[in-house]
């Protein structure tokens, strides 16, 4: 593996991720901005967010102030020294920061001081998964606080909003969280569902839901199903983009099951913000660039 | 479209109401989580904020010969400050909340009580809303707090935001989660 290379590229995958609104969120974003009647809000909001979408990627600046937590999640092949990948990744995230393309974002939990290379510990996130490839896949999620504080985590049976075990129940987990949400995830939010797992589990795999293009469907037909329903119920709430009202609540739901305890239900909630700043990359062996994987 | 422009009089901020959309222009001061506990435990701040607008933002800057330049700068949640707006309001006889989100009762009820709005700004909308920061004047606590919690004085130009609670009780997000509630027992 070549260092400065791998440097280089992860440094640039910072920067673009950082920067450059995937296409397929983008046409999400103007697909609904069909929807939204002129004079209203949440036009007004659609538009100025389809602007600053242009500014920043024309400009190279962050999409939002909140270049959030740095979710790094590696596929690599047999024998790879994930060391030296945790390296150049920490390497990247320092000389990013010192850029401008992300904010001093990272805070000692006890004594409230800001770390200035957003290396700390926690910091950044990064998951190694051993692949079958001679690849390395590498793909970075940035997710801002404002939506990761509305993001919520059930328990089924669950009394008070009458949710039972079941995919009914799943889906008034998802209704009841995006109507405390509002437009406070800076709404429209893709929501991402974890259903199962344990606590730890199902929360990373509701995350992990918001890796997939907006325009995918579950290959589990009962999940695909309640995506298509989800958004369009969702889309009826009128809670709209900011929450000021409209049409567009939701961009997607995006479901994945794993297995569970007999004795446990859980229902994880990842709200993501409008601004969905993931990117990925592929790399050879010696990490140079391939492709980019969205 | 109106507009308002720093310092903000009474009279400015009582003529609008909520749902109104608005462009703010002139001085306005950042501060979040950590500066308003700072106030609200008593802290003094070196700068008057009276007619002033408390800018709900930590920005990204990077110095660039001798000054500051503001990279990105949209607003942050504001309901996390709930527990000290009301008092910082009455206190230092703040104007104008600019943010994202809205606030709570206290709040509404300090907004109607000494005439202050709330303007609501387009979340993520960073890169364009420092596109409208003409200059950054001034920072405060720079080394306490860091870049983000910082007290940044920046002055604006044509930012456009959306007047959700004015200063007689009128509030745009009570009327958004009554309706949407009211969609669901549909």
């Amino acid at each position: 593996m070549s260092k400065a290379l791998l440097e280089r590229n992860l440094f640039e995958l910072i920067r673009r991720t950082s920067t450059d609104l995937p296409r397929d969120v983008e046409r999400a974003l103007k697909q609904a901005l069909k929807r939204e009647e002129s004079g209203t809000h949440a036009k007004w909001c659609l538009d100025k967010m389809l602007e600053t979408v242009a500014v920043s990627r024309s400009g190279n600046l962050p999409l939002c102030q909140d270049t959030g937590t740095l979710i790094f999640q590696f596929r690599v092949p047999t024998g790879c020294d994930t060391n030296a990948l945790a390296a150049a990744t920490r390497n990247a995230v320092s000389r990013a920061t010192r850029m401008g393309f992300l904010r001093e974002n990272t805070v000692d939990s006890v004594t409230g001081a800001a770390y200035a290379t957003n290396i700390a510990p926690g910091a950044p996130q990064m998951i190694f998964i051993q692949g079958a490839r001679k690849t390395i896949e590498v793909r970075l999620m940035m997710k801002g606080g404002g939506s990761e504080n509305v993001s919520k985590q059930y328990s089924l049976p669950d009394e008070k909003l009458g949710a039972g075990r079941d995919l009914a129940g799943v889906r008034s987990c998802v209704v009841d969280a995006v109507l405390q949400a509002q437009g406070r995830g800076c709404a429209p939010g893709i929501i991402g569902v974890g259903i199962g797992g344990d606590r730890v589990s199902g929360m990373a795999y509701a995350k992990k839901q918001l890796f997939r293009r907006l325009d995918d469907r579950s290959p589990v037909h009962a999940l695909a199903k309640l995506e298509d329903q989800l958004t369009k119920e969702l889309n009826g709430l009128d809670i709209g983009p900011m929450g000021l009202g409209g049409a567009t609540t939701v961009l997607g739901v995006k479901i994945g099951a794993l297995s569970r305890l007999p004795a446990s239900f859980f229902v994880a909630i990842s709200y993501m913000c409008w601004s969905l700043r993931r990117r990925g990359m592929l790399l050879g062996p010696e990490g140079g660039r391939l492709r980019w994987l969205y | 479209m109106k507009t308002l422009e720093y310092p903000f009089t009474k009279d400015a901020v009582q003529n609008l109401r909520a749902g109104e959309r608005v462009v703010l222009s002139g001085t306005v001061f950042t501060g979040r989580d950590r500066l308003h506990k700072f106030i609200g435990e008593g802290g003094t701040v070196p700068v008057s904020l009276k007619d002033g607008a408390l800018f709900h933002c930590g920005p990204v800057m990077v110095k660039e010969q001798g000054g500051w330049k503001v990279l990105a700068a949209g607003p942050t949640t504001s309901i996390r400050e709930e527990p000290y707006m009301a008092g910082i309001i009455g206190q230092c006889g703040v104007r104008g909340i600019i943010g994202k989100g809205g606030m709570g009762a206290a709040t509404a009820e300090a907004c109607k009580n000494h005439g202050c709005i709330y303007v609501h700004l387009v979340g993520g909308a960073a890169a364009l809303t420092a596109s409208c920061v003409t200059e950054v004047k001034d920072v405060f606590f720079l080394r306490e707090f860091g870049m983000a919690e910082a007290l940044w004085v920046l002055e604006l130009a044509g930012l456009e935001g959306v007047v959700t609670m004015d200063a007689h009780g009128g509030n745009l997000h009570q009327d958004v989660l009554r309706n949407s509630q009211s969609n669901f027992n549909k």
